[in-house]
């Protein structure tokens, strides 16, 4: 609704929108306790803040500028009307939803503010539901978005899909969803249920773009496949105790087949042009996963070869982590180890829980208890909520029995800073020194742009 | 069986969306329960915050009430109930309690015939 106001309003005048949807919504809410919630609500918030915004273009089109291409239309009696109206047809807000996507995405901001305008305007998310999200203070959440929407509203007019900068700008709308679908996948947040809502959120906004034929591009399914693939296993990321469970422990039976399906699909439609991108390989290394019937099962050597397109591609230390994992559960943990202390900018994993915690699942794999439980430690005093300290703490206990029961670790990514690799978990570590196979791979299955993260979950 | 007028006075209208959210959820639930035991006459209608005033011989027509937003009327309900007192005790369940404001019961005037 904001999107569709910002369009008859003007981009400058983005609070203004913001506004007549929030009176809109609270006059609805004070009409409702009297008179019961209606069949449906969206319909009637709609047509409240229609008229809102038409009594608000009579009443100060003399004070105000509109939006710039509109002004003719509005100013005169005989056209205002219509045109507010047309701008509320589920067609035209489809496509402000779609202009004002990319108009968030604006180069000048940082992704993290790209991902906050989005949540904020795109999905109505108050800055309360971002800053924890985003484990962040409300004061530093709320000044980040008032920043970018100065930024926002210097833009004249929202982005044109048809502009010639749609490719790069493009590129910066997959890695925002791409970031919001990982914040929700394995962010830091310690509330499941704000997660599972900014997948949602992700993937609704990415089926906005599938459906634009400007913006349907191989890059576009690609990510949407992959999103598709990791939200199928989200309902097993937590086992009934509300613990972590790695890739290797997670109950697939509690997959959820349709998404995979739907993944699959994706796929097959990306499969156009000449590009393959990250996005490519990463829903390739995730189907490898969500095709398998357990980890032992997994195809290791196409998992390892695909990691290694993707150091082509995308080369990040996070990347190269999940790399060394898969690497572990192919050829056993030595070669893993080996892999791990190759990993150019290792320093930069360092403040990574799932770096000591998967460096330390090798180990206990081999047997070096105390080594192992050296790095587990290092891990624990890096975890970022109580989920990831219990899942953590349960791996110290293992060493404690001397042998590795299960272990892996989610991963998360997040995009962020190329310096932070995302919070990412680690993937698991098979039992212990025994087979190379092992039973529990790490799936790292996502990074993303330059972080990245892995993913054992 | 008497019938009398809840208004409802002040009360903070401000609050986050999902605040907002969940005082509209109480409101309706709290109307459900009167209208499932059949109290409920008429719910009633909330009412702008603006108006005029028109006072005194002279007729004089002005913005108003200007009063404090803790006295403004906010709204009101009819209620089918046995006695003042009886209608007093339902009004206990108002959600506006909670945010500040206050329910005025009043009964609604009537001759016997």
């Amino acid at each position: 609704m904001v999107a569709a106001l910002t369009h008859i309003l003007g981009i400058h005048n983005l609070p203004l929108a913001e506004d007549v949807v929030q009176d809109a919504f609270c006059r609805a809410l004070e009409v409702w306790r009297f008179r019961g919630v209606p069949e449906n609500p969206s319909a009637w918030l709609m047509a409240t803040a229609k008229n809102r915004a038409l009594d608000l273009i009579r009443r100060e089109r003399t004070a105000r500028t509109f939006a710039p291409e509109l002004g003719r239309l509005l100013n005169s009696e005989w056209t205002v009307a219509s045109v507010v109206q047309d701008a509320f047809l589920p067609n035209a807000i489809k496509d402000d939803q779609l202009r004002m996507m990319f108009s968030c995405c604006h180069p000048r901001l940082t992704e993290e503010a790209q991902v906050a305008l989005v949540l904020h305007i795109l999905c109505g998310f108050s800055v309360g539901e971002i800053a924890n999200a985003f484990v962040s203070s409300h004061a530093a959440t709320e000044k980040r978005i008032s920043r970018a929407k100065k930024v926002l509203a210097a833009s004249k007019t929202l982005f044109d899909i048809a502009d010639t900068a749609l490719p790069a700008r493009l590129s910066a709308v997959h890695r925002a969803l791409y970031l919001l679908f990982n914040e929700g996948y394995h962010g830091a947040s310690p509330e499941s249920a704000v997660r599972a809502d900014l997948c949602q959120q992700a993937m609704r906004l990415a089926a906005l773009l599938l459906d634009h034929p400007l913006t349907a591009l191989p890059a576009t399914y690609a990510l949407s496949a992959l999103m598709c693939f990791h939200a199928a296993r989200l309902p097993a990321r937590l086992d009934h105790s509300g613990d972590l469970t790695t890739l290797s422990d997670q109950d697939r039976s509690r997959w959820d087949l349709n998404l995979v399906a739907d993944g699959k699909r994706l796929l097959d439609l990306s499969a156009f042009g000449s590009e393959i991108t990250e996005y490519h390989v990463e829903a390739a290394i995730a189907l490898l996963h969500a095709a398998a019937t357990s980890a032992d099962n997994t195809d290791w050597n196409r998992v390892v070869s695909l990691y290694d397109l993707l150091m082509k591609i995308r080369p990040s230390p996070v990347v190269a982590l999940n790399r060394a994992i898969a690497v572990a559960q192919k050829e056993g943990p030595e070669r893993g180890l080996e892999e791990i202390g190759a990993i150019a900018g290792r320093d930069r994993l360092t403040d990574y829980p799932f770096y000591s915690a998967a460096v330390g699942e090798l180990h206990l794999r081999r047997g070096h208890v105390e080594i192992a439980r050296e790095h587990f430690q290092a891990a624990v005093a890096l975890a970022r909520n109580p989920t990831e300290r219990r899942f953590l703490e349960k791996r110290i206990s293992a060493c404690e029995n001397g042998r590795s029961t299960r272990t892996s670790m989610p991963p998360s990514d997040r995009p962020s800073s190329p310096a932070a690799p995302a919070h990412n978990s680690l993937p698991p570590l098979p039992p212990p020194a025994r087979s190379r196979r092992s039973r529990e791979s790490a799936d790292p299955t996502d990074e993303r742009q330059k972080g990245c993260s892995i993913e054992s979950a | 069986m008497g019938e009398f007028t809840f208004l409802y006075r002040g009360g903070d209208r401000s609050g986050s969306p999902e605040e907002m959210q969940q005082v509209m959820q109480k409101w309706v639930a709290w109307m459900k329960e009167l209208g499932d035991k059949g109290h409920l006459k008429d719910p009633g209608h909330p009412l702008e915050h603006t108006g005029k005033v028109v006072k005194g011989k002279g007729k004089n027509v002005t913005d108003g009430p200007y009063v404090e937003t803790k006295d403004i009327i906010g709204g009101y309900t009819l209620i089918n109930a046995k006695d003042l007192d009886e209608a007093a005790q339902l009004s206990l369940g108002c959600p506006i309690l909670d945010r500040g404001g206050l329910v005025e019961v009043r009964p609604i005037m009537k001759l016997d015939m």
